[in-house]
Formats: C-alpha cells, structure tokens, sequence
C-alpha cells in the first residue's frame, strides 16, 4: 500500500494567541510548533495501515524551511519517505495555492515512483481553518474523497470509511487510489520510541520547489474577536452551593 | 447586474438540519442587505417537501434539485448539483453554514469552479470586491481578508448566527430542476449509517455536563453522567481526558471536537485551554465548576462554584431530586 499525508506545520498556543506588529500573522516569538492535531492522527492511521498491509508513509508538507522539524518527527512515527514544498515567503499561501502546489508534487511524486492508493489530510488545519486543500487536491486528481473520518477499514482495494455525525455513523465506501480528510479521535497517536528518534535523525527529505500562482483570497489582517468581558458570579466556595446551583437551573427552565 | 444569492439548506433524508434556520437568516439578511433575491438550495428529491419550512426564514424560492445519484448524502454528487444550478442561473454569492457538510460541500463546489471559498465568515460585505471576516484557531482569532471574485463561495460560522423567523404570512416558490450528473460520482454517497444515539445529542442538548482533567478518572465521569441524565442533558469532556482514553472522542468538546451551544454548559474540573474554549463559547450561560479560582474557564464563565466538583455534584443531584420529589 502507498500512502501519503499532507500535514501542516502549525504554531503550540498556550491560552493566548498573540499577533505580530504587521498584524499577517500569530506571534510566534515564544511559542514552540507541531504537526496540526487531525494530520498527527493521520499519519498515525498511515503508520498502522502500513504495518497491517505493508507499504510506505510518503509525508508531505508545504512550508518554511523549518518544517523539516515536522518532516522528522513524522519520521519517529512512522513515515518512510519525506518532501518538502518550500514556501518561504514568511507566512501561508492561500488555500487556493497550497492546494494547487500540493497537486503538482503529488502528480510528481506519482509519475516517479507510482500512484498512491491513499491521500490523507486532516478534516481542517489548527490555525487557518480553510476546511478545503484536501477536496481541492481530490478533485484536481479526480479522486473520491470523504472528510470528517474516524475510522477507516481496508478490504482489498477498497476503503470503509466511517465520519460520526451527532447521532451515530455514516459509512462511506471508497475505491483506491482515494483521498480521505482525517479526524482527531480516529486514533491516539504514538510518541516516538528510541528507534523512531534515530530514524528521525536519518531520515533523508526531498525538496520539491514548485511554482504556483496566488488564488483569489487574500489576507487583509488578522485581529482579536471582541473579548466578552464576564463578571463571574461565585454561588459558593463548598457544595453548599447546591441549592444556588438548582436555583439557577430553574431560572434557566432547564430543571 | 449581479445574479441572485443561493443558500445551501441541509437536511438528511428529508429531516431539515438544525442549522438550516441560521442558513436562511443569514442569506435573507444578506439580501436584503444588497438588494438580490435570496433562494434556498434543497438537494435531493427527499428535500421537495420542506420549502414551507424555507418560508417560515423568509426567502420566497427554493430549488430542489434532483436526480436518481441524489438519493443519499454525497460530497461530490451534492457539490456537482450545486455547480449544475450555479451554471444555469449564475449567482453572486453560494453560501451555507460551516458544519462538517456545509463547508464540504461548498469546498466540492468552489474546487469544480475554480472559485475561492471562505469557510466560517462572521462578515461578509460587498465594497469594491468582497470583503469578509472569518475565523482562524476555531475562533479565538479573525482574519479579514478580500476575496478576489466576482462569484463569493463562502460558509458561515456555525453558531454566530442568531435564527430568526420572518413574521407575516410567508409564500414560496418551490422549483424543482432536475440535473444531469456523472454517476460515477455516487462513488462517495453514504452506504449505510448506524445509529447510535436517540434524541439528544451533544450539540443539540439544553444541558451540557462536562468534565476535564480534574475529574481524575474514567469511573469519576458516573457523577456527571448522573446529573446530565437527571436535566435531560449530555456529557460532554475535555481534549486532555479524551488523551488519557477516560472518555470516547465522540464526547470533546473543543475545536478538534464537537462544538456546543446549550442553554447552559456546566463545566467540571476544566482548565479552559483555547482549544476547549472554542468549542464551548457559543454557550448560552456557563458554570464552571473548579478548585481554581484563577483557571480560564472559571474567569471567562458567568457563574461558578469554587469547589471539589466530586463533592459539588452529588449535592446538586440531591437537591434536584429532592426539589422534584
């Protein structure tokens, strides 16, 4: 089985997000980075495909030059090959144009070493929240793909594909080569073992410039939502409070 | 002269979405807003009947658009309808609500368009171009940005709308097109569903009872599941507990998780990390329940009690029972 995943290299936010003085982007003077939550989850299900049916883990990733930091964590998890699509521009390119760049290094990749039978992507990524490059991708590539997923079942060619919907589970079957849009939860994602980190040092990643034009959407500035302030009314430091509690339930017609 | 504006309505299996009210709303106000005539998109033939409902939000016309690959949900035959109508009556704007299917279909419809698609707006405004605010990190940023096109894709954020009825004696015009597709496309229409919960849900409940990290254990969430069973609620958690494996994912809230807006959302033991936050703001009234006075979720929450929640919870079972008995 070859597999592939695109994940994003993505700012570790404690309880405040700063934004720089151009106002284009997070603050990141002080914060670390990882791999967006939906696409660690990827790459584990990758891993665990491959160790089930056998194969390769090819990550991929558009970015800066420290992107590589994510390339060689996915290489202590799991993936086997590693490319890059630089983009040092100084922030993300638009939806539009990551997806496009994504397109051409995977029909790049495929002309090279052969067809992947699976594409994934995380549902949406942590910071800009397009909810897009994967569908694009897919249907640039003319491959069926399904968002939200949290489980994935592999029979022959053939990809059973589960999304939870607030009462239950729709299931969806995808024939290969497909593209699925992975959600947190399908898996709990490994931590690296001593064998991964030494592998993660090694590992060898192919950079892959491409040329590609802007989309049409373009960053204006970022700024702060309007914060609600909240005076917060203590009904009780002990469980005496109980009765303020229900109290409150009632007015609220909830009891 | 600008086309009309066109509202993706969701429903499954002919069951109106929850969403499809803050669809409508949004889209009749956007009309009005720049003078074009509003018409809802109903997919499928399952959907014909629910154009009355459409009138109730005020818009006056509904496609209903159908074809033997609509039978079920399906990204790509549902994004390629909506491309077939957008072809024949070149509208302005396509927008819909940013739930799991709102922004997968509009990002199907944009990809086979090869138009720009601006997911979970909180302002769209037409000056020179069109000029929208959307939000980054599930909320707790916004990013302005002008989108370069005449024809404006665009999802609106789940929750920031309020739905509201159209009062007066509303009529609409339902039309229904029939619409020519590929049926290879039917390769990602539902196959089969399971279904596992009855009635209410964890996005839909009036009560939320949730725990964090503080609960200390799997067998710790039998006191939360007690009170939200008793209020007619569901639990709900923290990434952090769904990371030790004390809950199912299908229980976070959180940006990564499920996003909430209940009349009340009790939150027991939760620090309030951004990424909980986010999933918890559209919440009607929040009580937090927590040792820490100075934890997020405690600061930001209209009403707390700053105590053991394993000690707090049984005494608000008690005192319910006994105010019902």
């Amino acid at each position: 089985m070859r597999v592939l995943v695109c994940v994003k290299r993505v700012p570790a936010p404690g309880s405040r997000i700063n934004i720089s003085p151009d106002q284009l982007n997070v603050d990141t003077a002080h914060l670390g980075f990882t791999t967006s939550p939906h696409e660690e989850c990827a790459l584990e299900e990758a891993a665990q495909i491959i160790e089930q049916h056998g194969g390769t883990v090819t990550v991929l990733t558009a970015g800066p030059t420290e992107a590589e930091e994510q390339l060689r964590y996915a290489a202590s998890v799991g993936g086997t090959d590693f490319v890059l699509i630089p983009n040092n521009s100084g922030g993300d390119w638009d939806p539009e144009r990551t997806a496009n760049a994504i397109t051409q290094a995977i029909n790049k990749l495929e002309a090279e070493d052969g067809q992947f039978d699976l594409i994934m992507f995380g549902n949406e990524s942590a910071d800009a929240g397009g909810f897009q490059v994967g569908v694009r991708v897919a249907v640039a590539l003319d491959r069926p793909i399904v968002n939200g997923i949290k489980g994935i079942e592999i029979n022959d060619r053939v990809f059973t594909a589960r999304r939870e919907v607030d009462t239950g589970v729709e299931v969806y079957q995808l024939e290969a080569p497909a593209v699925l849009g992975v959600r947190e939860g399908i898996n709990l994602p490994r931590y690296p073992t001593m064998k991964g980190r030494l592998a993660s040092k090694k590992a060898e990643i192919a950079i892959a410039p491409i040329e590609v034009h802007a989309g049409g959407q373009n960053k204006v500035r970022l700024h702060r939502p309007e914060e609600r302030v909240t005076e917060t009314n203590v009904l009780g430091e002990s469980a005496a409070a109980a009765a303020r509690v229900v109290d409150l339930l009632d007015e609220l017609g909830v009891l | 002269m600008m086309g009309e504006i066109l509202v993706f309505v969701e429903h499954d299996q002919g069951q109106l979405s929850p969403s499809a009210g803050e669809a409508l709303t949004a889209a009749r106000e956007l009309g009005e807003r720049l003078s074009q005539k509003t018409a809802a998109v109903l997919v499928g033939q399952a959907a014909e009947g629910l154009g009355t409902m459409c009138a109730e939000y005020g818009v006056q016309l509904a496609y209903c658009l159908t074809s033997p690959v609509l039978s079920d949900y399906g990204p790509e035959t549902w994004g390629q309808a909506i491309v077939e109508l957008a072809n024949q009556c070149s509208p302005s704007v396509i927008l819909s609500v940013g739930t799991d299917r709102g922004n997968e279909v509009l990002a199907q419809v944009a990809a086979r368009l090869g138009a720009p698609f601006a997911a979970n707006s909180t302002v769209v405004q037409r000056g020179d171009a069109w000029e929208i605010t959307r939000v980054q990190w599930g909320g707790s940023l916004l990013e302005d940005i002008v989108v370069d096109s005449e024809l404006l894709i665009a999802s609106y954020n789940h929750h920031s709308i309020e739905p509201a009825f159209f009062p007066g004696d509303n009529e609409i015009e339902v039309r229904t097109v029939g619409v020519e597709l590929d049926p290879t496309l039917g390769r990602t229409v539902i196959r089969d569903r399971v279904t596992l919960t009855e009635g209410v849900t964890l996005s839909t409940a009036s009560v939320v009872v949730s725990g964090g990290r503080g609960v200390g254990s799997a067998d710790g969430f039998a006191q939360l599941e007690e009170l939200a069973d008793l209020l007619g609620g569901r639990v709900g958690c923290s990434r952090a507990v769904t990371n030790n494996g004390w809950r199912s994912h299908a229980d976070q809230v959180g940006q990564t998780g499920t996003r909430i807006a209940p009349e009340i959302y009790i939150a027991c033991g939760i620090s309030g990390a951004i990424q909980h936050w986010v999933g918890a703001m559209a919440s009607k009234n929040i009580l937090a329940i927590n040792t820490d006075r100075e934890a997020n979720m405690v600061t930001k929450a209209g009403y707390a009690v700053i105590a053991d929640l394993h000690e707090v919870i049984p005494a608000v079972i008690e005192e319910v029972k006994r105010r019902r008995s």
